[in-house]
């Protein structure tokens, strides 16, 4: 259970949480940016950026081998994975609220691996579609992750009417054993495309340049604003659907339009970065347990916080064994693992008399 | 206000309502009761539009309900579920606030003033604007309840559905909900169904019930008419008396239990009676049904001692009420447990009888003086202040008695008394006419209710019959033992 007195303390000010995470991002990003083989100051990192965006900024002063490491490989870097993070953790706060599960995630309920296995049929078969061009993968892994969430809604419900969260989180591990089977299963099929498949299932942000946010960014922003603008809904959702019906919520129609936003932006961000679990776990407890599970305010903060942790979780896994890197999945997991262990014990706790519903 | 015709539906795999066809009128209170697994719940989803009509149609102001879009229908009818789902801490205000969702517009759908205002108002009518900033999980049952009952007002609906509201409610909160449902049904012409387990709150509260067996409507029709011992009975498959509520002008439902002990038919017997100058006592093992009049215990209880006490003519005292109690315990009685009457007459002339009838049995005791004799036919404006009984009469049965055949039984014996002291002869002295008995007499019909049932006790039954002649031979005993005393 939260502590009210937490809670007190920073409701009397809901301008303070946008300003601390808004501030956290652009100290994350620079950070991000600054820290590698050669240390970069803000300043020059600064000078950097506004040169490349406003034209009438001089560049001259810039060391060109700091503009090619800001510009062109670290900022990129940075940039995606504080997307992808917002991404995670943005459609992790909906499926926990549509679902009254505070364990749901994309990686948890089975959708990451979905969307890895359309990404994965999409190098292995070599698709490209003349229309798409580049965003052919993409489009195919949120294809992937929005039939997974119903495959894994319609086996929970049919297992337990309830719905249970225990019932949801097993169904998504079952299906993410499975759908794992299916990727190694491509593997061991594939020749030549196999580094590029290894490469990019171990979840990285790497070497990825600014093609890669090129193609995020569409579906981050389209997904992101149909989340913010279902906050109401998942705030009534969250008493149950029967209730969010009483209230006069359409619940099929906003519930299908949360679940295709939640697949958009878990969709995408596999698609440029492979599966990364747990962001969309820790995130949203976090933002909930400091500013409350109001989703209008819960849905923007957690997508703040989720670009700021990952960006912080990809530079200590650039850091920790440099000159090597671990998998940006090894961080999260080694930190979300836990929560997700404490999260299910005070559940359990709390629930401790009461039915479990 | 609400037309259900015909309906039936249920589960998708399983049907539940059968062809249910009912009214419900603008500013009702109206309950649903009907036992477990009676369709109760179903019904009220059907009419939320949980559960979808299969055959038949619901229409809320002669509109469909299918009609009606979700806001639009949100903002005519509000529910108050049984549970609802908490998985995250809203505060209360934040929960209450989601009762204006259908009546938010635009893309935003930001609360307006007038939203704030009736949120405020709601919270306060239901008690909880003191803690909206509480997270609700920190809340107790009944004050959870009422938020959620808060969050449905806010919907400002014409229509309110309650699931059993009182569950988890102690008997304060339960009234008080009721109680306030009820006003608003009256005052702002709220129309409420509501589900009911408690049978007898649905009797106090409801203008009409539905009573549902097995998805099926048994009767629909005004609270004591559905109440029928019969019925209940029948339809819930237990053993009820119904009995009326000593204020209201309702039925209510008593549970009989089925295990009493042993039976017995002698718990009465005239070993028991206990006689001395001070006093004269009955204790029984197992109370007795009670009707009587007297010092304590009087009117309709269950009682296990009797005491008839002697006191002294002149007796005189304010409260004589609780001196008699405070005598009571300092002889070792339960005021609770006792019927105790007051007499003046020497206890030494009491009469009494064992009279035996087929498979009933009956003891009669009767202390009996004539000083204060009087002739109720006159009506003569008498300022006596309470003087202690002149003529006690106990009739205590072994037998089961139905309400009727208490009073009847009271009647043969008064009937009875009357008859005694006329053949003797006695005078009412202001007005010199015969006497029918005193002014003071107390008496009291017990009935161990167990053995043999006694529907009447009237003149011409078997009971009356006892009764009657017991208590006339007791009253002439009794006052020749009187007027032998006296006259010596």
């Amino acid at each position: 259970m939260q502590k009210p007195s937490i809670r007190m303390f920073s409701k009397s000010n809901k301008v303070f949480p946008y300003i601390f995470l808004a501030v956290l991002a652009i100290f994350t990003v620079l950070l991000g940016t600054s820290i590698g083989t050669v240390y970069v100051p803000f300043s020059t990192i600064i000078h950097i950026i506004t040169a490349n965006i406003i034209p009438s900024v001089p560049a001259d002063a810039i060391d060109s081998m700091y503009e090619n490491i800001v510009w062109n490989i670290r900022l990129p870097r940075v940039l995606l994975s504080g997307l992808v993070g917002a991404s995670l953790a943005i459609s992790g706060a909906a499926f926990q609220g549509l679902l009254r599960n505070p364990l749901a995630d994309p990686y948890t309920l089975g959708v990451s691996s979905g969307a890895s296995v359309g990404a994965v049929i999409t190098i292995f078969f070599g698709l490209t579609l003349p229309l798409l061009g580049p965003f052919t993968l993409p489009v195919f892994s949120i294809l992937a992750s929005f039939i997974t969430i119903f495959i894994v809604l319609y086996f929970a419900q049919r297992i337990d009417r309830a719905m249970r969260v225990e019932t949801i989180i097993l169904t998504g591990v079952i299906f993410s054993s499975f759908l794992g089977a299916l990727i190694s299963l491509m593997i061991a099929l594939t020749g030549d495309e196999l580094r590029q498949i290894i490469g990019w299932l171990l979840g990285s942000v790497s070497m990825r340049g600014w093609d890669h946010i090129k193609i995020i960014i569409p579906f981050f922003l389209v997904g992101s604003i149909l989340l913010t603008l279902h906050a109401k809904e998942l705030n009534a959702m969250s008493f149950g659907e029967e209730q969010a019906k009483h209230l006069g919520v359409n619940v099929e129609r906003k519930k299908m339009s949360i679940l295709i936003a939640g697949s958009i932006l878990t969709g995408a961000a596999v698609a440029v970065s492979g599966t990364i679990g747990f962001v969309g776990l820790v995130i949203p407890h976090f933002v909930r347990i400091l500013w409350g599970p109001n989703h209008v305010h819960l849905l923007p903060l957690s997508a703040i916080a989720g670009g700021s942790f990952l960006i912080l979780a990809d530079l200590v896994s650039r850091m920790i064994i440099a000159p090597s890197e671990l998998p940006i999945g090894v961080i999260t997991a080694l930190i979300g693992a836990p929560v997700f262990a404490v999260i299910l014990i005070q559940r359990r706790k709390k629930l401790g008399g009461e039915k479990g519903s | 206000m609400i037309e259900v015709k015909n309906v039936s539906g249920g589960y998708h795999n399983a049907e539940i309502l059968k062809d249910i066809s009912f009214q419900v009128e603008k500013g009702e209170l109206f309950g649903v009761i009907g036992p477990n697994g009676s369709g109760k719940t179903t019904l009220l989803k059907t009419v939320s539009r949980i559960l979808d009509v299969k055959q038949g149609e619901i229409t809320i102001k002669e509109r469909p309900i299918s009609d009606y879009t979700a806001k639009e229908f949100a903002q005519l009818v509000a529910v108050l579920p049984q549970n609802t789902a908490q998985t995250f801490s809203y505060t209360v205000k934040e929960t209450v606030s989601l009762g204006r969702y259908a009546h938010q517009r635009g893309l935003f759908q930001t609360m307006s003033e007038k939203d704030e205002a009736m949120i405020q108002g709601v919270m306060k009518q239901t008690g909880v604007e003191g803690y909206q900033d509480v997270p609700i999980d920190s809340l107790s049952g009944g004050e959870r309840q009422r938020v959620f009952l808060a969050q449905a007002l806010a919907q400002d609906p014409e229509v309110l559905l309650l699931d059993e509201p009182t569950n988890h409610l102690d008997i304060a909160y339960q009234k008080e909900l009721l109680d306030v449902l009820k006003i608003w049904t009256k005052e702002k012409d709220l129309t409420v169904i509501s589900i009911f387990h408690d049978l007898n709150l649905a009797g106090l509260y409801c203008d009409r019930l539905l009573l549902l067996q097995d998805g099926k409507k048994e009767i629909c029709d005004q609270a004591n008419e559905v109440l029928k011992r019969e019925r209940i009975q029948t339809v819930y498959g237990a053993e009820i008396e119904a009995h009326p509520h000593p204020k209201v002008a309702k039925t209510q439902m008593m549970l009989v239990p089925r295990f009493f002990g042993r039976q017995r038919n002698n718990i009465i017997t005239k070993d028991l009676l206990k006689i001395t100058e001070e006093k004269i006592t009955l204790q029984t093992e197992a109370p007795l049904r009670t009707m009587s009049s007297g010092v304590t215990g009087a009117g309709v209880g269950w009682h296990n001692t009797f005491v008839n006490r002697h006191v002294d003519r002149n007796y005189h005292c304010t409260d004589h009420k609780n001196e008699m109690k405070n005598y009571l315990i300092d002889h070792g009685f339960h005021p609770n447990d006792t019927v105790g009457m007051m007499t003046a007459v020497r206890l030494s002339d009491v009469a009494h009888q064992f009279r035996e009838g087929e498979g009933f049995s009956a003891l009669i005791v009767v202390t009996a003086a004539t000083g204060n004799a009087v002739d109720a036919s006159m009506g003569q404006e008498r300022t006596i202040p309470y003087k202690p009984g002149t003529i006690n009469i106990w009739v205590l049965i072994n037998g089961q008695l139905s309400e009727e055949a208490f009073i009847q039984s009271m009647m043969t014996a008064t009937e009875a008394k009357t008859a005694a002291v006329k053949e003797l002869g006695i005078l009412d002295i202001e007005t010199n006419t015969q006497a029918t008995g005193t002014s003071t007499d107390s008496i009291l019909i017990g009935a161990s209710q167990q053995g043999k049932m006694l529907t009447y006790g009237g003149t011409a039954t078997p009971l009356g019959q006892l009764v009657g002649k017991g208590v006339y031979q007791c009253m002439k005993k009794a006052l020749e033992n009187y007027f032998n005393w006296r006259n010596n």
